[in-house]
């Protein structure tokens, strides 16, 4: 019995102090293979008693059942440990920078473009872009701004040799649609625009989105509404706004609109020139000659038209700060967007 | 238009303090634009007479004098030449700071002390430039701050006026409109019509009573040809912005600033014989005020004598017959001139002036015959003589009649959306001018429209006036309300956002240039296309019309790349203009750039300059939008932009939709470019055809994955290797790559190796080694016959 014990106390020694999976295995057959020696024990005790043997045979049990589970936990302890060695070896700097292409940018013109587009066509509103050379009676005439009129003289207007002219709003796109559909109707021509006019603060070619909406019961009060409603949702912010009596020859009553400055909130800055408003769109209810022009029953339906300039609204949003930045596609600016 | 505040204040005067007040104008669309100081703040510096006037011991250009400042007499060195005993002029008392930071102090001059400054207008800002002392007049009360004598603590108001309301360019017009604002009492300025004292008349002729119904004249003779404009007129004239000329034209100016009637004065020793309102003959020349001569059209109304023409109507006057230094003898002009005859025509000369402005808006024809009192009035004042009778040249047929509108209640509720009463409107449409006479029909009027409104002649004018009267802020926000409606979006139209998006995440950024661009990059990129020209481009880089997109990104290209920014990306979108035989088509175009290193600088990746086959990958991604099934091909071609071996056109069926390839050496050569470019460009509605996408059945049965790898010559296109692929295999082949392309060792020249994975399938049963086998051998055999492909061992 001593034997055993001695065996047994060999064993455990010799399995703690096994360090691969190989030396453990090894342990395993010296100590319980068939010819290992706890095998061989039971042999010498060929000629105990029969009354001696259970009691034996559970001592020699219980011995290879210790030794096993001191295998068992080495082994467990062992593979652990070769893991945490794997895992330490194959440790990668995961701050490296990732690899493979970048990502382009919209323009933010385009990024303003896609903002006013959501909320209009929310309300159902169809979206035109048009055509950009227009003639006269587009652009002007159908307008209710027939040649000479003052007005003319507010939009620097590019001309072709042929008569034909850039247009120097996208409101030229209301008459051709209101050619082209039956009221009610509802619509938002976005596009270039081009005036004959370069400094600081304007450059030749700019942005404008025109709405109008036509109906029977269509009032000044829906317009104001409405327009309150989309720059509320264009800045996602409660903007006051502020409507002034204007002047265009196709919108009567006409109106200026001006919101709260979105840089200060009202307070004054050099943005709104201290006066805490920002001018961004004209608008009115449509004149009726010009809708009886398109072909619209003027005692039946009325309706309203807004424009606003979406380089303007681009830069408020964004805080851009110089106008020109937005056509001179220098890639790291086109990369902020 | 700028105006002074006091003039104003003297014609109404609303209890409101400015800030309100300027609100109000601008609430009321008259949109006040700034506002400045009438002067920069002088303290210190009082009326003063000089007492004596010695000559300086030491200076020959200085004077010693001896100047009675109210409190004291004080000795001021002063070195103006004008000045003289007894004259009254502005003296800086020590202390005192003049505009431009100048503190006055004791000192010596050439060792003669001095107590003060006399001063010039300019020294207090009261001009540009000024020549000797400013000569206060002889009343005026010595000792009293220059600050209020003069009313400096003034502001100058300046007003953007809309076109319509021409009826506000003057105190006149300005104060009837606050009056009704502010409900203040309106006090005008009332001339009697002066009797004449002499007889003389010239006469005048209306040759188009249409365009000029109405024209009055006056003769003055014998003015003071030294006399000079007070100073009042002069600061009221300076602070509406008006330089002072000569003191008959500064009282036809200050006339047309106070009532709105635009005057002109002639020399009558100018004048041959009588006055013709009459057109221009054609080719007839005119030397102006300003002495630029025109050529004049025969669209152009002039006032002419017997021989030729002396002014513009209504916009200029002549040189030749101008008033100077030397005119005794004056005749006056007040007329009505019609808008529309006025209109534009000042723009023909490149012309604009106070004159011009107001009479293409609308001058009131009742003002003539005020303003022409009026100015007589104040010429006898100011620079005397003898005045003729008014001569009045008057068509009354032709007069403008301002007819009567009507106007419904219902209708500016309706339009305005409001509930306004019937007494508001007839309480306080009568504030701006308008008379109402009750209609048989209940809440509707014909209402009586001033002369001076040129802008109200239908209902939707009205409403605006009762609308601004109202206040446009006292109008509520309403959401409209409308029939539920959805705009039609087909399924089978790509949209541009989905485009722009897909380029996006490839690493293109959008650019946007601008429609006109240089001809000389024009022609670089398309000669063969005479471009769309503009008529009065903003520069001769920006003169004509893009034929393509690639012209202005290839600006923005090289801009970049003289900023180091090597690898560009960039498309847009936009319209392109093409002359064609049935006219200027204009053209939804979206196009690419790309250019530089194929990837960011970055660890891990061997970096390179992008290819064409990297574009040709981006291509292909937007056109995997189309869902389409027919195939799409890219056919070698040659346009002048691209280099003739490594470019293509993009076909679909039979339709090109595109062009793909690396910019034309000649251009890089041109441009001075050191990496090469690759461009692309899609007919926009081509590319956005698109077709739904549409499922077939999925094989249950396993593939089979064959690598064939071959040689063939280097000129046989992979699209016709592939062609073959699909004859041999038909159904069969469900996918193929080419996973290789290999020339060099071991390949004999002009042969490429090319290494092709295929993918074979059967839709309804597992194929067999003995088909795929025999797939593969007839395979080889027909690239054999067809190419002399060779299986590469």
């Amino acid at each position: 019995m001593q034997q055993l014990n001695e065996i047994t106390q060999q064993a455990l020694a010799s399995v703690a102090q096994a360090t691969t999976l190989q030396q453990l295995d090894d342990l395993r057959v010296h100590y319980m293979g068939k010819k290992g020696q706890i095998t061989e024990f039971l042999k010498s005790l060929a000629n105990i008693s029969p009354e001696d043997r259970p009691k034996i045979g559970q001592v020699v049990n219980q011995a290879k059942e210790t030794i096993q589970q001191h295998i068992q936990q080495r082994l467990e302890h062992l593979k652990a440990q070769e893991l945490a060695t794997r895992l330490a070896s194959e440790t990668i700097d995961v701050t490296l920078p990732g690899r493979g292409t970048e990502q382009g940018h919209l323009h933010p013109v385009t990024r303003a473009m896609m903002r006013i587009e959501d909320y209009f066509s929310q309300l159902g509103f169809d979206i035109i872009s048009g055509q950009e050379v227009e003639n006269e009676y587009y652009n002007f005439d159908a307008l209710n701004t027939p040649a000479h009129h003052p007005a003319r003289a507010m939009h620097d207007t590019f001309y072709f040799p042929d008569g034909n002219l850039l247009r120097t709003h996208t409101s030229a796109g209301q008459i051709r649609y209101m050619e082209e559909h039956q009221p009610p109707l509802r619509m938002i021509a976005m596009g270039r625009v081009y005036r004959c006019d370069s400094d600081v603060t304007h450059t030749p070619m700019f942005h404008q989105v025109e709405g109008l909406l036509i109906d029977e019961t269509v009032s000044f009060a829906d317009l104001k509404g409405i327009l309150k409603d989309f720059m509320q949702f264009f800045f996602e912010d409660e903007l006051a706004m502020r409507f002034r009596p204007s002047y265009f020859p196709f919108t009567e009553p006409s109106a200026e609109v001006d919101v709260q400055c979105v840089m200060c909130k009202g307070k004054g800055c050099r943005i709104c020139k201290n006066s805490g408003w920002l001018e961004v769109l004209g608008c009115g209810m449509v004149h009726p000659k010009v809708l009886n022009g398109a072909g619209v029953d003027s005692d039946r339906f009325n309706g309203f038209a807004f424009g606003m300039g979406i380089d303007r609204l681009a830069m408020l949003r964004y805080q851009i700060n110089d106008l020109r930045l937005l056509f001179e596609n220098d890639v790291r600016f086109l990369q902020q967007f | 238009m700028k105006i002074s505040e006091k003039w104003l204040r003297e014609w109404v005067n609303p209890t409101c303090d400015l800030q309100s007040l300027l609100n109000t104008l601008t609430m009321a669309g008259l949109e006040v634009e700034g506002i400045s100081p009438a002067a920069s703040r002088v303290d210190n510096v009082v009326v003063a007479e000089v007492l004596d006037v010695q000559p300086h011991p030491n200076a020959d250009k200085l004077r010693v004098c001896q100047v009675n400042v109210g409190k004291e007499t004080l000795q001021i060195v002063c070195g103006a030449k004008n000045v003289a005993k007894g004259v009254k002029v502005p003296a800086a008392l020590i202390g005192a700071e003049l505009g431009d930071g100048l503190i006055i102090k004791a000192s010596q001059l050439r060792g003669v002390d001095s107590f003060g400054m006399l001063c010039s207008a300019s020294e207090l800002g009261l001009a540009e430039t000024s020549e000797g002392l400013l000569i206060l007049p002889a009343d005026a009360p010595v000792g009293e701050e220059l600050q209020d004598y003069l009313q400096l603590d003034d502001h100058i108001i300046e007003i953007s006026l809309t076109p319509n309301r021409g009826d506000c360019l003057s105190v006149n017009g300005l104060a009837r409109e606050v009056a009704a604002l502010t409900k203040a009492t309106l006090t005008p300025v009332v001339s009697n019509a002066i009797k004449p004292t002499i007889d003389a008349i010239l006469p005048v002729k209306l040759e188009h009573p249409n365009v000029c119904p109405l024209y009055l004249g006056r003769v003055i003779k014998g003015i003071n040809s030294v006399a000079t404009t007070p100073l009042w007129m002069k600061e009221k004239l300076r602070r509406s912005g008006l330089r002072c000329i000569h003191p008959v034209v500064d009282v036809t100016n200050y006339v047309m600033l106070e009532l709105g009637q635009p005057m002109h004065a002639f020399d009558l020793s100018k004048i041959n014989n009588g006055i013709h309102v009459r057109l221009a003959n054609s080719q007839e020349q005119l030397t102006l005020l300003d002495g630029k001569t025109v050529v004049l059209d025969d669209y152009t109304l002039v006032i002419a004598d017997e021989q030729k023409a002396l002014a513009i109507a209504g916009v200029m006057g002549g040189a030749d017959s101008a008033v100077t230094e030397s005119t005794t003898d004056i005749f006056l002009e007040s007329a009505f001139f019609v808008p529309e005859a006025i209109s534009g025509r000042a723009r023909v000369y490149g012309l604009h002036t106070d004159s011009s402005h107001r009479f293409e808006r609308g001058v009131d024809p009742e003002l003539a015959n005020k303003a022409i009192e009026r100015a007589t009035e104040l010429l006898l004042a100011i620079v005397g003589g003898q005045a003729g009778p008014v001569i009045q040249a008057v068509e009354k047929n032709y007069l403008p009649v301002k007819m009567p509108v009507n106007l419904r209640l219902t209708k500016v509720n309706h339009l305005l959306g409001l509930d306004i009463k019937a007494d508001w409107v007839e309480k306080n449409l009568p504030l701006l001018g308008f008379t109402l006479l009750n209609q048989k029909e209940p809440n509707s009027w014909q209402i009586n429209i001033p002369s001076y409104r040129f802008d109200m002649t239908l209902e939707a004018d009205l409403i605006e006036e009762v609308a601004r009267l109202y206040g446009y802020d006292h109008v509520p926000y309403n959401m409209p309300t409308a029939t539920l409606a959805a705009c039609p979006k087909s399924e089978s139209t790509i949209s541009l956002r989905q485009i722009r998006q897909i380029l996006a995440a490839r690493d293109y950024s959008e650019a946007i240039t601008y429609s006109f661009v240089d001809p000389k990059m024009q022609e670089l990129f398309d000669p063969a296309t005479k471009p769309y020209a503009l008529l009065n481009p903003i520069s001769p880089e920006l003169s004509v019309m893009r034929t393509s997109i690639w012209q202005g990104l290839m600006t923005a290209y090289c801009q970049n790349e003289a900023r180091q920014s090597l690898r560009v990306r960039l498309f847009e979108s936009g319209l392109c203009f093409q002359p064609t035989e049935e006219g200027l088509t204009q053209q939804p175009m979206l196009a690419g750039l790309c250019a530089g290193p194929a990837y960011v600088e970055q660890w891990g990746i061997p970096n390179r300059l992008v290819d064409f086959f990297d574009v040709k990958k981006d291509v292909e991604a937007l056109l995997a939008l189309r869902h389409d099934t027919d195939p799409v091909e890219f056919v070698p071609t040659n346009i002048p932009a691209l280099h003739p071996g490594r470019s293509a056109v993009i076909v679909v069926g039979k339709q090109p939709i595109g062009y793909i390839g690396e910019l034309h050496p000649r251009i890089m050569a041109a441009l001075s470019l050191r990496n090469p470019v690759y461009l692309f460009e899609f007919f926009l509605n081509h590319l956005t055809a698109a077709q739904l996408p549409q499922f077939a059945t999925l094989s249950k049965y396993p593939s089979v994955r064959r690598d064939i790898a071959i040689v063939v010559d280097q000129s046989i296109p992979v699209d016709e290797l592939k062609q073959t692929f699909y004859d041999v295999c038909g159904d069969l082949l469900v996918d193929w790559q080419l996973f290789d392309v290999y020339q060099g060792k071991g390949i004999a020249d002009n042969q490429r190796s090319l290494a092709f994975g295929l993918t074979l399938q059967h839709c309804a049963r597992t194929l067999t080694d003995i088909e795929v086998a025999n797939c593969m051998e007839r395979l080889v055999t027909e690239l054999n016959g067809r190419f002399g492909a060779i299986l590469r061992e």
